[in-house]
């Protein structure tokens, strides 16, 4: 009876071993790596989503290669560490290609491991100029951090005709350290006169003074490239304080009306940011993602959402121009790259950071609207 | 003329953050003045209360009363909450070396973090409106209303204490179990009971501070309450712990050195300016800026 036993087992495992073989024969794993939990989760998870549903989508096309796509997703929390050690569970785990990560910090460190791989790595959303500098292999589909600061200058200056303006800073994040400084330069390039430069840690959520000292000085605009969060705390006190003026910002702005609540909405009016994507384009293939990611995740997509999505075709796109899934050829394969996506029109440079433009949205009465197209 | 306006408006930036760091170290000295033990879980009292606060805001509203009525469930909820922490996690270790009673404390603040985490998600939330006050203008120099309740409360409620400590019976057996809680016990005085008032007070001020918090910066999230918690520990200890009006004045010190070196200084180094202050008090007198010098117990 043991040894039927024994041999039945064998048998199972022999099979499984088997089916686990083809498996991978089968399809094309694509890893992702994201913030599903903690602080920056919105992004991730957001940003997770959109992949998922572009792969979803060209699976039900028929795949690539021949093959199905497969997706091994790591929650990297947040936090650099964490995600260096998802990045190798991702390589344990025998991908070929990395959609990911999603926030600037964690994405310059996994970055730094992927140029060592020779590993295929497409960050969706991650900002700072160093994440592709880190290796030939590394690309992103957002536009950088210096751009979002030059883009916004430009906006202030040609569309909003300020003379002067502000800028408050988050000085422990690279992210916003990099925005107002490329705001400054091209301020100063198209002559608005940058009055004051007021800077607070990651940790504050007390900005009083630093406002009152910019209020007092009385600037056109007030620039403030940080995430939504600490947005919503800087707008409140701001209005508090009493500056009405417009309030510009980056792409972490994105997400700030659902962190106010309704009574509270009215202190982004009038403030204007640069973002990847415009839920106000009028494009049928937007339409057609915004629709089916309300169908299946139940809310209205956002920017990172459409990076993931637009990603997930960039990445199969070059797969299948590199006709295998060799590293090499599949890096070779996205630098010459040309892709049209529901975040802009998008080629790589030589140091895989895309050419495209940005959308500037206004929020205004509790909503958002298309301000205008800006490229450089 | 410019210039001492602007002077004015930071200096009442720093009473409006130095009247919440008081709040909140209120709440530490009073504990401390009494049961000698530094409640590190003090700053997550607050953040429960700001909890209680976003939760029962909307459900006020649309009984169609009045938001700041929260602060009503939020001071019996946290009194509760600190009564229950002293029974469950401090009480055991009365007897116990004072650094058991510190790491417990620390424990209780690392769960209650964590374990809101877990219930609410690690995300801020926003909290509506709680008080709906008119700015007030004194000549050039216009003044939030939520900052000027804020101030007044902290110091009408600073006063009340006072007297509570030195002129009820209760305050008397606190003042009582502090200076001896055998010999107390030996006077017929409830050490128990005592120590659980203390617990509950103290909370209740960590849920006024809470809900004047979020009145001024509305939003909450599970880790809100360290960082203040710390500063406010900083006050105490500045002003003498274990006294009072001490706790008041450390608030006040902090929280306008704080605006006075962003304004004229740098934002960057307000905290090193804070530090320094708390290690120069230190050096030149110990027991803090109103601490009498007199052995351990007062």
């Amino acid at each position: 009876m043991k040894k039927i036993l024994a041999a039945a087992m064998a048998m199972v495992m022999a099979l499984s071993l088997f089916t686990a073989c083809s498996k991978n024969e089968d399809t094309v794993k694509i890893g992702i790596l994201a913030p599903l939990t903690g602080n920056v989760s919105v992004y991730g998870i957001a940003s997770k989503n959109g992949t998922v549903m572009g792969i979803d989508e060209i699976n039900a096309k028929g795949g690539i290669l021949g093959k199905q796509i497969t997706t091994a997703i790591q929650d990297e929390k947040g936090d650099v560490a964490e995600a260096v050690t998802a990045y190798d569970k991702l390589v344990s785990d025998k991908i070929v290609a990395l959609i990911g990560d999603v926030t600037s910090n964690p994405s310059v460190a996994v970055a730094e491991r992927a140029a060592k791989d020779g590993m295929p790595m497409l960050t969706p959303t991650g900002t700072t100029a160093d994440i592709t500098k880190k290796g030939p292999n590394v690309f992103r589909t957002c536009f950088m951090d210096p751009f979002q600061g030059q883009v916004m200058a430009t906006f202030a200056a040609d569309n909003l005709k300020v003379k002067t303006a502000a800028i408050i800073v988050n000085n422990s994040d690279d992210y916003s350290k990099g925005l107002a400084k490329s705001f400054k330069e091209t301020c100063e390039a198209k002559g608005i006169q940058v009055v004051i430069e007021e800077a607070y840690g990651a940790t504050d959520k007390m900005f009083e003074t630093q406002l009152t000292k910019i209020n007092a000085l009385n600037p056109d605009v007030l620039y403030v490239p940080d995430y939504y969060n600490t947005i919503a705390l800087i707008a409140t006190q701001a209005r508090q304080i009493g500056f009405t003026g417009p309030m510009l910002g980056g792409d972490g702005w994105d997400g700030v009306l659902g962190v106010l609540t309704e009574d509270n909405k009215s202190v982004v009016d009038n403030c204007y940011f640069s973002n990847h994507y415009s839920p106000e384009n009028t494009d049928e293939r937007l339409a057609n993602f915004r629709k089916s990611y309300q169908e299946k995740y139940g809310e209205e997509p956002n920017a990172f959402a459409a990076l993931g999505y637009d990603s997930a075709y960039i990445m199969a796109m070059a797969i299948e121009k590199a006709g295998s899934t060799d590293k090499a050829a599949i890096v070779e394969a996205l630098k010459g790259l040309e892709y049209d996506g529901i975040t802009g029109h998008i080629t790589f440079d030589d140091n895989g950071d895309p050419i495209k433009e940005a959308f500037i949205t206004k929020l205004e009465n509790g909503g958002a609207t298309l301000a205008a197209k800006v490229s450089l | 003329m410019d210039q001492l306006i602007l002077f004015v408006k930071q200096l009442i930036n720093g009473i409006q953050v130095g009247s919440i760091y008081a709040l909140v170290a209120l709440g530490y000295t009073m504990v401390y003045g009494i049961v000698k033990l530094i409640n590190f879980a003090h700053g997550d009292f607050i953040m429960v209360g700001a909890y209680v606060t976003l939760a029962t805001v909307p459900f006020l509203i649309t009984c169609g009363l009045p938001a700041w009525a929260c602060i009503l469930v939020a001071v019996v909820i946290c009194a509760l909450l600190g009564v229950t922490t002293e029974r469950v996690a401090y009480k055991p270790l009365r007897n116990s070396p004072r650094i058991s009673a510190l790491i417990t404390a620390i424990g209780v603040s690392l769960f209650l973090q964590n374990a809101f985490a877990l219930a609410f998600s690690p995300e801020p939330q926003a909290i509506q409106t709680i008080f709906r006050l008119n700015a007030v203008n004194i000549g050039e120099i216009q003044v939030a209303g939520v900052t000027l309740l804020t101030i007044v409360l902290s110091v009408v409620i600073m006063l009340l204490l006072q007297l509570f400590v030195k002129k009820t019976k209760m305050g008397k057996a606190m003042r009582a179990v502090s200076e001896d809680s055998a010999a107390a016990q030996l006077m017929g005085i409830n050490v128990n009971t005592t120590i659980s008032v203390t617990f509950a007070i103290g909370s209740a001020l960590a849920a006024v501070a809470a809900v004047m918090y979020c009145a001024i910066y509305p939003q909450v999230d599970p880790y809100m309450g360290s960082l203040l918690g710390l500063k406010a520990f900083i006050a105490a200890v500045l002003g003498g712990i274990g006294v009072i009006p001490g706790a008041m004045l450390g608030g006040f010190v902090i929280g306008i050195a704080e605006s006075m070196t962003k304004a004229y200084i740098s934002s960057q180094l307000a905290d090193a300016v804070v530090f320094g202050i708390l290690i120069i008090v230190l050096l030149v007198k110990p027991t803090g800026i109103l601490g009498k010098n007199v052995g351990e117990k007062v």
